[in-house]
């Protein structure tokens, strides 16, 4: 008669779904770990002087038109300060969604979808802002049209 | 004064202790699952008369023992030291035998389920060899280099103190399974494995903590912690869970920065 066989414990029988893929080279959740908090930080000071010149300065909210944003990017520090801005909070943003998604998503796929489309937008946004905050003329001439308004000076 | 009896078990009823024991009556509902009978699993209910001195565990022995056998549990010691019996206890991570039943609230039924995250087996019973796994890649054993001396290794009581805390883990898997990370896939190490790594990290006479930073510096190590805290709520024996991992966290930081 045949002797069952018995495995030995620790014969390496782990659940395949638990087993990690392979250990992970370099820093980069630590960085983006580190980077989370600094930016957080730098964040509030940030956002909150820009809401408080926006806001509570010279006229309030009451100021806040056209004129008001292009005469806040004619200065190079409101230019630096919002892309500063627009930057670090895109990045911790999409670190965010990015950690979320890695916690939520079960699946390998689900995660690569959604954060293709994740990293898409934010590159998007980016980009596009950047642009903006560089190339805004506060007195564009469109179609030989010049859409002047009273604060430029006329041609 | 009447001589005191040689044994108190021969005290007369009512003689020399406390008073009587009240009783009270419970709704005990275990989750359970069978895979040899079905794919599902499913509530089963029993209503129970219990001592005010009893823990949950008494109250899974008397339905094993004496309402339905094929119920299906782990316990060793029985007295909170083992690990063996940690389970769902209305929604928490608690083990059975440090649970007194009139610490719960009785008018309603008492919730019993395997803890989450790993494979159930059997009712109660959870493959627990993905929780061990990440145990055993932490090196969770003294590494010294050079030559072993001949006396004891020396270490002073501050040395000591460091790390006494995560001395305390009894690996019941009660953190990591209450970890909504674990739960998630399954990947990350999980706090018990970085509790493990604490006690030899921040040990003064073990030299291999470089090494194990640098394991739990992966993709699944400390990082993905969210300091939820459902940890620290878990652990039997108090060790403030989070407070380990944030510093091997600092710990990783202050090497690489």
């Amino acid at each position: 008669m045949a002797t069952p066989t018995i495995e030995s414990p620790r014969s390496g029988r782990v659940s395949p779904g638990y087993s990690r893929s392979s250990a992970s080279r370099g820093n980069f959740e630590m960085i983006a770990w580190l980077f989370m908090r600094l930016s957080g930080a730098l964040l509030v000071v940030l956002i909150f002087v820009h809401l408080y010149v926006n806001l509570v300065t010279g006229d309030g909210i009451s100021a806040i038109d056209f004129g008001f944003v292009a005469g806040k990017w004619a200065d190079p520090l409101w230019q630096i300060w919002d892309l500063t801005m627009l930057w670090l909070a895109m990045l911790h943003g999409t670190n965010g969604i990015r950690v979320i998604i890695n916690d939520y998503a079960e699946k390998n796929s689900t995660r690569m979808w959604l954060k293709g489309v994740l990293y898409t937008s934010t590159v998007v946004i980016v980009v596009l802002g950047t642009l903006v905050i560089f190339t805004f003329d506060p007195c564009p001439v469109i179609d030989g049209v010049a859409h002047v308004a009273d604060y430029c000076s006329a041609t | 004064m009447e001589k005191e009896p040689a044994s108190k078990v021969e005290l007369a009823p009512g003689v020399g202790g406390g008073g009587e024991i009240p009783t009270f009556d419970i709704t005990l509902k275990v989750r359970r699952y069978n895979p040899e009978i079905s794919d599902e699993a499913h509530w089963d209910e029993w209503k129970l008369t219990m001592y005010g001195t009893d823990r949950v565990l008494d109250a899974l022995h008397r339905v094993k023992w004496e309402h339905d056998g094929s119920v299906s549990f782990r316990r060793s010691c029985a007295h909170g030291v083992c690990g063996s019996d940690a389970m769902r206890i209305n929604g928490r991570n608690r083990l059975a035998c440090k649970t007194l039943l009139k610490d719960l609230d009785t008018s309603k039924p008492i919730l019993v389920e395997p803890i989450k995250g790993l494979p159930v087996e059997k009712d109660l019973i959870v493959d627990m060899e993905p929780f061990f796994q990440s145990y055993r890649e932490i090196m969770p054993f003294l590494v010294s280099k050079g030559h072993s001396p001949t006396k004891e290794r020396l270490q002073s009581s501050e040395e000591r103190e460091r790390y006494d805390d995560t001395t305390k883990c009894i690996l019941c898997a009660a953190c990591t399974s209450s970890c909504p990370v674990f739960w998630t896939d399954g990947q990350y190490f999980g706090p018990a494995a970085i509790v493990n790594a604490h006690r030899f990290i921040f040990d003064s006479r073990d030299d291999a903590g470089d090494m194990r930073l640098e394991i739990l510096n992966d993709k699944e190590g400390v990082w993905r912690c969210r300091t939820t805290f459902n940890c620290t709520e878990a652990c039997p024996r108090g060790i403030q869970v989070t407070k380990a991992i944030s510093e091997v966290k600092q710990a990783i930081l202050t090497r690489k920065v």
